[in-house]
């Protein structure tokens, strides 16, 4: 299904879609205000696209010096070429330590590889320990949004959730309740977790360590309390040094959240004593997409979400109607690069207004490579025969003069002498909720000539 | 010895050709008096644009050949349109660039910014006694940096509000959120209708609980799709292009 009929399903209720939309512009405000206060915003954002810009042109490189240090810190690194290979990994891991409860804190790349069921299928119970996630998780949903995954559910929703899956009782969407309530049920899951999974922010080359950012310590909790952790990552994660995390952290809390620093930003360095520590490298696409000078730079993406949240039309259609694991205007770039075919609507789902690349505190000029995919969609993807026939018509008339006046013509009198009931019919999308131009009795041409002739 | 006039080469897009003379009418006024010697292109048809937008560059090189072709004589190329002058800049790099098609590239300006920037003027002398809500494209601001923009750090600026502060009676509203999008967005205003039409919904109601009486913006294509919603609906706010408020001494 296109993003333009998900869309409009999603639109079908004007209060949710208006609440949505304020929801998420009320983040983008906070993270103006917020890198607004910081003197040199811009230039971070210029370090962070470049430092991200060497890695990617050097990645090889500082993938080998990262598995090197970790490796000397007594991390086990695996590496796997796809999804499938990712799970596989993990699962082996998970078998060795006998392990039966596993809780996760939030990782894009997990849901990516379609890990939890993968691992519930083996019989293997996956808790996600972000608040947010585990709401979506026990509604069986995929997340909406990469920083907030249940934002498009009310507190209402989630109230009449816990009463069905944790046996709350009902609060009218008590947010302070329900916050309880979900700790003591997580509190559970934590304690009695055999492994730990986590996603990676930033892994440094060159101490060998990863950094996970959360704002409910989620991580950090599951971690200490299992036998063993497995850190889950893209190859694009990296940064070449420790330092470099003073550039990516006070970009990442602002553009996400408008907060100066996510509350726990956690240094995984090395296992503890008497337990194990893993993290598995994924490429899964992302050499493919690098090779494509044109999309290259969508692997900066530090997954902060400020593109989601300044993005009119995401805010109005929601997170479900891309379709994608990462939606809005990220996930429209990099969708098209995974499978052309299913998600050739999405770099049209947007107006080119190019608000996304301004807020992308690494630079990405996400507008441009829509513009980009939808000529790269044209050229192999089969195009409705309407559109098609009517651009490529346009194509020859409007280059040339002679034929464009005739063919002005004829549509001002189209649009002048066909009856409203013709042109509002249902393939006319435009007059469903807008009125036509009101047709003028000349052209300016037609003025033009007029005016030198009597001038 | 007198001072040579610039020559201009009014481009008047499609669109504002057969649907708003009175845009293109009012944007030659102007031009002729600001005291540039401005010539209409008789051959002209498009930038372009729609097809680019669509996906289908390709199949526009003819029409951007011809653009170039009909305006590589001119001193300047301007247009009371921002996306199309953006279009022009961004997007002719499909073209070999050829020196015509570097200079047609870059001497293509947005009618608000030749005034301001290349003649160096924001007083007009117009007149206008109305309270005025300015829609700030997004080709225009975010491409053509027209103005800042409210995601970026940064001064405050603005080229259509360095204008039209200076007509005379005109009451600038202040709008809830200063620069998102209308929805219009091309084509994407019929393939994805439900989205383009509630965007533009949003707009036009932040102008009016903003009391504006007329909406104002650089570029008509945004203007023609909140006039839709806005006929459609019968709400009480009048739709004008910048150039006709420019040029008006009411
Ligand atoms: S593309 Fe940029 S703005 Fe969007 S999630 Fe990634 S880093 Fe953030």
């Amino acid at each position: 299904m296109s993003h333009a009929t998900k869309a409009a399903e999603f639109n079908k209720n004007e209060a949710k879609v208006n609440w949505h939309d304020k929801a998420l512009w009320y983040v983008r405000e906070k993270r103006d205000k917020s890198a607004h206060n910081v003197q040199g915003w811009e230039y971070l954002r210029q370090l962070g696209s470049k430092i991200k810009a060497n890695v990617l042109s050097n990645l090889d490189e500082y993938l080998i010096q990262f598995e090197a240090n970790a490796k000397k810190n007594g991390i086990h690194v695996h590496w796997a070429s796809d999804a499938e290979e990712h799970n596989n990994i993990v699962n082996d891991i998970l078998s060795k330590h006998n392990a039966k409860k596993v809780v996760k804190s939030k990782s894009m790349l997990t849901e990516e590889c379609h890990l939890n069921p993968f691992l519930e299928s083996r019989g293997i119970e996956v808790v996600d320990t972000d608040l947010g996630e585990r709401i979506v998780q026990l509604a069986q949903e995929p997340p909406s949004h990469i920083v907030l995954p249940a934002i498009h559910k009310t507190k209402e929703d989630v109230d009449e959730l816990f009463q069905e899956h944790l046996g709350t009782t009902p609060s009218q969407g008590n947010p302070e309740y329900l916050v309880g309530e979900a700790r003591k049920h997580l509190r559970d899951k934590f304690l009695n977790a055999d492994v730990a999974i986590t996603g990676v922010n930033f892994a440094v080359a060159d101490t060998g360590g990863v950094v996970v950012c959360t704002n409910e310590g989620n991580a950090d909790m599951g971690v200490h309390l299992a036998k063993a952790h497995i850190a889950c990552m893209g190859i694009e994660k990296i940064i070449p040094k420790e330092k470099h995390l003073g550039v990516f952290l006070r970009l990442l809390a602002r553009s996400a959240t408008g907060q100066p620093i996510t509350t726990y930003s956690s240094h995984f360095n090395k296992p503890e004593d008497g337990k194990e520590m893993h993290i598995v490298i994924v490429d899964n696409g992302r050499t493919e997409q690098l090779s494509r000078e044109d999309f290259r730079a969508s692997l900066h993406c530090i997954r902060c979400g400020a593109c989601m949240n300044t993005c009119p039309i995401y805010r109005r259609s929601g997170g479900h109607s891309y379709d994608y694991t990462i939606p809005g205007p990220i996930g429209s770039i990099l969708s098209p690069g995974k499978d052309l075919k299913k998600h050739s609507s999405l770099p049209f789902a947007s107006t080119l207004c190019g608000s996304c690349s301004n807020v992308c505190p690494v630079k990405i000029n996400i507008h441009e490579q829509l513009y980009k995919w939808r000529q790269v969609i044209v050229k192999e993807q089969k195009q409705p025969m309407v559109k098609k026939s009517i651009l490529k018509t346009a194509g020859v008339v409007l280059s040339k003069p002679g034929l464009y006046r005739i063919a002005g013509k004829t549509a001002r009198f189209m649009l002048k002498n066909a009856p409203k009931f013709m042109i509002y019919n249902k393939l006319n999308a435009w007059g469903k909720a807008r009125d036509l131009p009101e047709v003028k009795g000349q052209n300016f041409d037609d003025w033009y000539k007029k005016r030198q002739k009597n001038g | 010895m007198q001072k040579k006039k610039i020559k201009v080469g009014l481009f008047i897009p499609c669109y504002i050709n057969q649907l708003y003379p009175q845009v293109g009418i009012a944007t030659l006024e102007l031009l002729e008096k600001l005291d540039v010697d401005v010539d209409y292109p008789q051959r002209q048809t498009c930038c372009g644009q729609p097809l680019g937008n669509s996906g289908y560059e390709e199949d526009s090189k003819g029409i951007c050949n011809l653009f170039v072709e009909n305006f590589k004589e001119y001193d300047f190329i301007v247009g009371p349109s921002g996306s199309c002058i953006y279009h022009i800049k961004h997007h002719f790099d499909i073209l070999e660039q050829t020196p015509e098609v570097k200079r047609v590239r870059n001497n293509a300006f947005e009618l608000c910014e030749f005034i301001v920037k290349i003649l160096g003027k924001t007083d007009l002398g117009a007149s206008f006694p109305h309270k005025v809500g300015l829609h700030k494209s997004c080709h225009g601001l975010r491409g053509l940096k027209l103005g800042s923009c409210s995601e970026v750090q940064g001064e405050h600026y603005s080229t259509e509000e360095d204008l039209l502060n200076q007509v005379r009676g005109l009451e600038l509203m202040s709008l809830n959120r200063k620069d998102e999008c209308c929805g219009f967005g091309g084509t994407f205003a019929v393939f994805e209708e439900a989205i383009s039409s509630k965007m533009g919904k949003d707009r036009v109601q932040d102008h009016l609980s903003s009391d504006v009486e007329v909406l104002t913006g650089a570029d008509h294509s945004c203007l023609m799709h909140l006039e839709g919603i806005i006929n459609r609906n019968k709400q009480p706010i009048k739709v004008m292009h910048i150039a006709e408020i420019l040029n008006s001494s009411l």
